[in-house]
């Protein structure tokens, strides 16, 4: 019994809690890319960028109340900068619309145009992020590490295994359950969320209802400024902040629109969760669970790591084009790419 | 006389910088009247339709309604000027509920749009019962009532219909024409591109034949039905 215990903790400390963790920080990533597909019809490879962006803004207002002494007790104080980390981007976004999206909108492009000039859009925002802030790792975190630790959990249960909760853990799933909540009653309850959702349906009945499409696309650039920077201040908080690993990002995130169903945003939830849950399933070293559910000699000897983590975005890679022979329109119903 | 409510005149245009597919055709309807436009395919039955909604630029003509000119208004312009146009496809938002469809047809209103609403219901009970149902979902025959009923909620004073009764069952046809009547008693001027031309004939007060955008025929609805010429050219004998 105890061993069973046991190895479930330790597949909670393992696999459950920071999958759990990771598939919401792919998920608030992935509700942008969705909502960028279904509203403004492309695929936003600036999307990552987009993140690391807002982290960045994020992390230097942190360190300014830092310097002025402000903390927010056990709680980090990237959360007090987060709004202004989502202004700043809100207005890089904007500005970018304004500068070079709104061109193409206006010539009618196709989509693989603008798929094109978001990745140009990419290497400006990298490089941009890059000259700013460095490209090494930042850590950004302080207030408390841990909500329980692995010791306390042991002396509190007598198990040999230990539960460890950090802190950034439990921010990232209520963050992002608060930030899903805003937004689906914002798409669903509101005059400009629903003329968004109409917008996303049908534009040309959009258009003969009256309803504007620059404020539209606005909004939507708002939308994703927040859910960007979200996104990325939780996982800068989680792991650590680094240009490149958020450019890496794009393509877990990506995974999990498609699979979700692009243009869902639901599917994007559940996708952001597939693609985490997979993506920490493969790459977990199964031994010590195994040990405990195993008869003594049944153990395996080996670490029975079906991936080396190295390889994690072969996962995403996997799920992406089985998703996309089976299902093209997803697990839950969006458009097909 | 008085000028009728709705009118389309001497209209001569086409699609950007395309030949021109209207050849001086002219539609008018008075307040409260239906008038059809039926003729062969490639008439320019929706086209004509389409330049009195500003879909396209007209070369020379105009179009009035209540005796103001509109001819240079855009389509949104023209949908405060108290226009309504319901598509031929993708008339509604189809991940959206009855309800919803119905609210993005009052966007530009400001005032309360509940009583529009329940005049909808009214007029077409099966969309309260399915009111919290995404509109991609209903039938063929349910989709054009949310699409009608959407084009209604910003109280015009036309409403236009681009073959309303495609791709729906003949049962669900005739009781559409009927809802068409009943929107018509209620003031609405309406006109409308058909196929069925004969039952569209039945229900019109004024009927238009085109012919390779030109006027072959006009007439009431009665006349045209009640002439060999016409009867035995598009009506099929």
């Amino acid at each position: 019994m105890t061993d069973i215990l046991n190895a479930i903790v330790a597949l909670s400390n393992f696999v459950l809690i920071p999958g759990a963790a990771y598939g919401a920080q792919l998920a608030l990533g992935a509700l942008g890319v969705t909502l960028i597909y279904g509203i403004l019809r492309f695929s936003n490879f600036a999307h990552g960028d987009t993140m690391a962006f807002g982290t960045m803004a994020t992390i230097l207002v942190t360190w300014g109340l830092q310097s002025m002494g402000v903390s927010f007790g056990f709680l980090p104080t990237a959360l007090i900068a987060l709004p202004v980390g989502i202004a700043i981007t809100g207005l890089l976004l904007l500005g970018t619309d304004r500068a070079v999206y709104r061109f193409y909108r206006k010539q009618k492009a196709a989509p693989v145009v603008l798929v094109i000039v978001s990745i140009g859009v990419m290497f400006v925002m990298n490089g941009l992020v890059r000259f700013i802030i460095g490209v090494g790792d930042v850590n950004f975190a302080d207030g408390a590490r841990f909500v329980i630790n692995a010791r306390q959990f042991r002396e509190m249960t007598g198990l040999d295994e230990g539960l460890a909760i950090r802190s950034t853990t439990l921010i990232t799933l209520i963050t992002a359950a608060i930030a899903v909540a805003l937004l689906f009653w914002f798409l669903n309850k509101t005059r400009t969320g629903k003329s968004m959702r109409a917008f996303s349906d049908n534009e040309d009945l959009a258009l003969l209802s009256g309803i504007n499409p620059e404020r539209v696309v606005a909004v939507t650039w708002l939308i994703i400024a927040a859910l960007a920077t979200t996104a990325g201040v939780l996982y800068g908080l989680d792991k650590s902040f680094k240009a490149f690993t958020y450019f890496q990002l794009l393509l877990p995130i990506f995974a999990a629109a498609i699979v979700g169903g692009l243009g869902n945003p639901l599917g994007a939830i559940a996708g952001g969760f597939v693609i985490a849950f997979s993506e920490v399933l493969v790459t977990y070293a199964w031994k010590k669970v195994l040990e405990y559910l195993l008869p003594e000699n049944l153990e395996p000897s080996s670490l029975v790591q079906l991936l080396s983590t190295d390889y994690k975005f072969a996962v995403s890679f996997a799920i992406l084009i089985i998703v996309l022979l089976f299902k093209p329109t997803g697990l839950f119903k969006g458009q097909s790419v | 006389m008085a000028e009728p409510h709705l009118i389309g005149e001497a209209m001569t245009g086409g699609y950007g910088r395309g030949a021109d597919i209207l050849q001086g055709c002219t539609l008018s309807v008075d307040k409260g009247q239906i008038a059809v436009i039926v003729g062969p395919n490639g008439a320019g039955k929706s086209t004509a339709m389409k330049a009195v909604f500003g879909m396209l630029n007209l070369r020379s003509g105009s179009v009035r309604i209540g005796g103001e000119d509109i001819t240079h208004l855009s389509p949104q312009d023209r949908v405060a000027k108290g226009m309504a146009f319901v598509p031929q496809t993708s008339n509604i938002f189809p991940s959206m509920t009855v309800e919803e469809n119905l609210e993005m047809g009052a966007f530009l209103r400001r005032d309360d749009i509940r009583p529009t609403i329940e005049q909808v219901y009214d007029l077409f009970p099966i969309l309260r019962d399915k009111r919290r149902q995404a509109a991609g979902e209903l039938s063929g025959g349910q989709r054009q009532q949310v699409a009608v009923g959407r084009a209604l909620m910003t109280q015009p004073s036309v409403l236009m219909l681009d073959e309303p009764t495609a791709g729906v069952s003949p049962i669900v046809m005739d009781e559409l024409f009927d809802r068409i009547i009943e929107v018509a008693r209620a003031g609405i001027t309406i006109l409308m591109v058909e196929q069925n031309a004969r039952q569209a004939l039945e229900i019109a007060d004024k009927g238009y034949v085109l012919v390779q955008g030109c006027n072959a025929y006009t007439g009431t609805g009665a006349e045209l039905m009640a002439d060999d010429e016409v009867r035995r050219t598009f009506l099929g004998g």
